[in-house]
């Protein structure tokens, strides 16, 4: 089962390496991964999505995580209200015959295109996983020539 | 004041109050090694870096101070490698200092050049590369620190020699602050409250003590509440020493060589009460099979220990002596565990500890037994690994921490030799034996000129048997006694003992045994006893892997 966590970590040399040799290590599976600074330059935020089969194995990694030197807090977004994102950047057919139909589905999950040139767009989408996934099925059919998705970021509610 | 990179070094291995390093020179240390040159550090020269990790290792196991150990780049910091996984494996403070190549150069491919940080992050607590002198002084503050608190391990400092030389002012820095590093050292009075509960309510407690009582100095306290509550204590091979062995309530180590009345009695215990133990697979066996009647309160630093095996009722993070202490203070009441206590002294009749005395050849029981009898039990006994390691966990009665040293979890074949130097030189009053087998005391048998060289007179007794004794056992039992490139055909020991100016003993026969341990402790200088043993003695009981660890194999019909 997917789990998101967040990972504040010093912001140094090295750290990156050391997060995910932890999960090869341990063969904990990384879905996805997004690192980035934080308003505090000297700390990096990483939000790290994790495949793990059960409640155990979810409370090793974090365990895990906690004892190594580098990582200030572990935040399991599992039981936590919060909100959460990814971005989606898509190229797709942009013919004149789809253009209408393309706005319609751009319009229903709020989505943009940021650039078209000649038979191609391409599309910025930002939404939950689902709405990207659903936002891609809907795209299908007009033929996607490239997809580049980044990691899921994500924030708690209040505080 | 001004110092170099070099220099600062040696300072803050002062202020820490390191007294002796383990080490070997090369390119990178230069600037390193000129300032060793004038220090008043002693500084053993070993003749292999694996053997200065191992002796910095030994050293710390045996006074409890970190140890440290100096390598050049590239191989020099590749053949520590060994030695700090075995360090981080058994959680020993040790503090590795490497040079590097000059940093301009790194990741040029350099001459000696490896990323020694990257090679190092899985097999240490923590490592740090230096490239700027300015962090040096408090780099090395942290390292310290950080091998030494919470759940200690290796930490490893690489710096290249172009920071070795530079200058900058030096400042120790008095405090040492990680702000992401608060490791937790008292229990949560909740959790010890509903834990002492639950001690009171059990009719069959049994303690489950490992390393952590000896890292945490918590022998006292151990059996003052091992005794307090009338619970039989058990340990694992890093726990020997922990709680006296000659004690009533001691019923030896448990696991895949433990002792069949101490796996009988997890398996009869309505509560386990581990302390600083980790229920590694050679302890539990068959995990659905383990202690099936017991609830589990655990008692661990380090929170990643604890229900990452075995489920656990009552969790208890923190410093084991100081737990225990916090245990008593709740225990007004006691369990009453005098039919319990039948129930152990019926199994210790039913699964003594015993081997085939018959016969003229060398059992090597009989040597073990022998060396604990000639040195009261007061020297320190460091093992190889294989056969001769449980021989020596199941034979020797230690009643002292830190008197027992041994590759517990990496098992390295190697180790005991070195670490008997790091050792002697940590406790020079105190006679040091290696227990060795004719196939590990060859993985470092170089370190006999580190021995000449500064009179470090350990002594080191080889269990010869010809074989890689315990592959050769695991070939006769569960490979059709196919054995499989597990017959040496070893050097003669006492020469080779002598071209270095030790002084090498050989004996054949069971009469000659006592004398040749008394001989050996008598003569002032390093000494190798060649026991022949019986070729094909097996470590027994012995529970097959994975499986239930009421389920032994005796070895006496």
């Amino acid at each position: 089962m997917k789990h998101t966590i967040s990972v504040l970590v010093e912001n140094k040399f090295g750290v990156l390496a050391r997060v995910a040799g932890l999960f090869s290590a341990r063969g904990y599976n990384i879905a996805s991964l997004a690192v980035s600074e934080t308003l505090d330059a000297s700390i990096s935020y990483m939000t790290i999505v994790v495949d793990a089969k059960d409640e155990t194995v979810l409370e090793q990694i974090k365990k895990q995580l906690n004892k190594l030197i580098d990582v200030i807090t572990v935040t399991d977004f599992t039981k936590k209200t919060h909100v959460e994102r990814e971005l989606a950047l898509v190229k797709i057919n942009y013919v004149a015959k789809d253009k209408a139909k393309i706005a319609s589905v751009l319009k229903k999950y709020v989505a943009k295109i940021v650039h078209s040139k000649a038979n191609t767009a391409i599309i910025e989408a930002v939404g939950e996983e689902e709405q990207i996934k659903a936002l891609l099925e809907s795209l299908g059919k007009f033929g996607i020539k490239e997809l580049i998705r980044t990691g899921k970021i994500a924030i708690t509610i209040g505080g | 004041m001004k110092m170099t990179g070099a220099q600062i070094l040696i300072e803050c291995l002062k202020r820490e109050g390191v007294e002796v390093m383990f080490g070997y020179p090369g390119g990178q240390v230069l600037p390193l090694f000129d300032k060793i040159y004038d220090t008043d550090i002693k500084f053993i020269l070993v003749r292999h870096e694996q053997g200065a990790a191992h002796a910095a290792d030994g050293y710390a196991r045996a006074t409890g101070k970190p140890g440290v150990c100096i390598a050049t780049s590239g191989p020099g910091a590749t053949n520590l490698v060994t030695g700090i996984a075995n360090a981080f494996m058994d959680s020993i403070p040790m503090v590795a200092i490497t040079g590097q190549v000059k940093s301009y150069l790194i990741g040029n491919d350099a001459f000696q050049e490896a990323d020694v940080t990257g090679i190092t992050r899985p097999i240490t607590k923590h490592n740090f590369l230096v490239k700027d002198v300015k962090d040096l002084a408090r780099t090395m503050r942290e390292a310290f620190y950080i091998a030494s608190t919470g759940r200690p391990g290796p930490v490893l400092i690489d710096v290249p020699s172009d920071v070795q030389m530079a200058e900058t002012e030096y400042i120790w820095p008095e405090r040492v602050e990680i702000r992401s590093y608060n490791p937790t050292y008292f229990g949560h009075p909740g959790q010890i409250k509903k834990a002492a509960k639950m001690i009171q309510a059990s009719k069959k407690p049994v303690v489950y003590a490992g390393g952590g009582i000896i890292s945490s100095s918590a022998h006292l306290v151990l059996r003052e509440f091992a005794e307090r509550i009338q619970a039989p204590v058990t340990w694992t091979l890093m726990g020997i020493g922990g709680f006296p062995a000659t004690n009533k309530l001691s019923l030896g180590m448990l696991g895949m060589h433990g002792t069949g009345y101490a796996n009988h009695a997890i398996t009869a215990s309505d509560l386990i009460i581990a302390v600083g133990a980790r229920f590694d697979d050679r302890v539990t066996g068959r995990l659905d099979a383990f202690a099936p009647k017991a609830k589990v309160i655990h008692i661990d630093i380090d929170p990643s220990s604890i229900s990452k095996n075995i489920r656990v009722d009552i969790p208890i993070v923190g410093d084991a002596r100081n737990i225990l202490g916090e245990l008593l203070e709740q225990m007004k009441k006691t369990p009453d565990t005098s039919s319990w206590l039948l129930e152990i002294d019926a199994l210790k009749k039913k699964y003594p500890m015993r081997y085939n005395k018959d016969g003229n050849k060398i059992k090597p029981q009989y040597v073990i037994e022998q060396i604990d009898e000639v040195t009261g039990g007061n020297a320190i006994i460091t093992t190889e690994v294989g056969q001769n390691q449980m021989w020596a966990a199941q034979w020797y009665k230690y009643n002292q921490p830190r008197t027992f040293i041994s590759s517990g979890g990496l098992g390295t074949m190697g180790f005991g030799f070195p670490a008997a130097m790091g050792a002697k030189i940590g406790y020079p009053d105190k006679i040091v034996f290696d227990i060795a087998g004719d196939g590990s005391i060859q993985m470092n048998i170089q370190e006999l000129a580190t021995c000449i060289c500064n009179k470090i007179n350990v002594k080191i007794a080889i269990l010869n048997n010809g074989y890689l004794g315990m592959v050769r056992q695991w070939q006769e039992l569960f490979y059709k006694k196919r054995y499989s490139h597990t017959c040496l055909t070893g050097p003669d020991f006492v020469k080779l003992a002598e071209s270095f100016g030790a002084a090498g003993i050989r004996v054949t026969k069971k009469e000659d045994v006592r004398q040749a341990i008394e001989k050996a402790i008598a003569i002032d200088n390093t000494v190798l006893i060649d026991f022949h043993i019986e070729p094909e003695e097996n470590v027994f009981p012995m529970v097959p892997a994975g499986e239930a660890i009421n389920t032994m194999i005796e070895g006496l019909a």
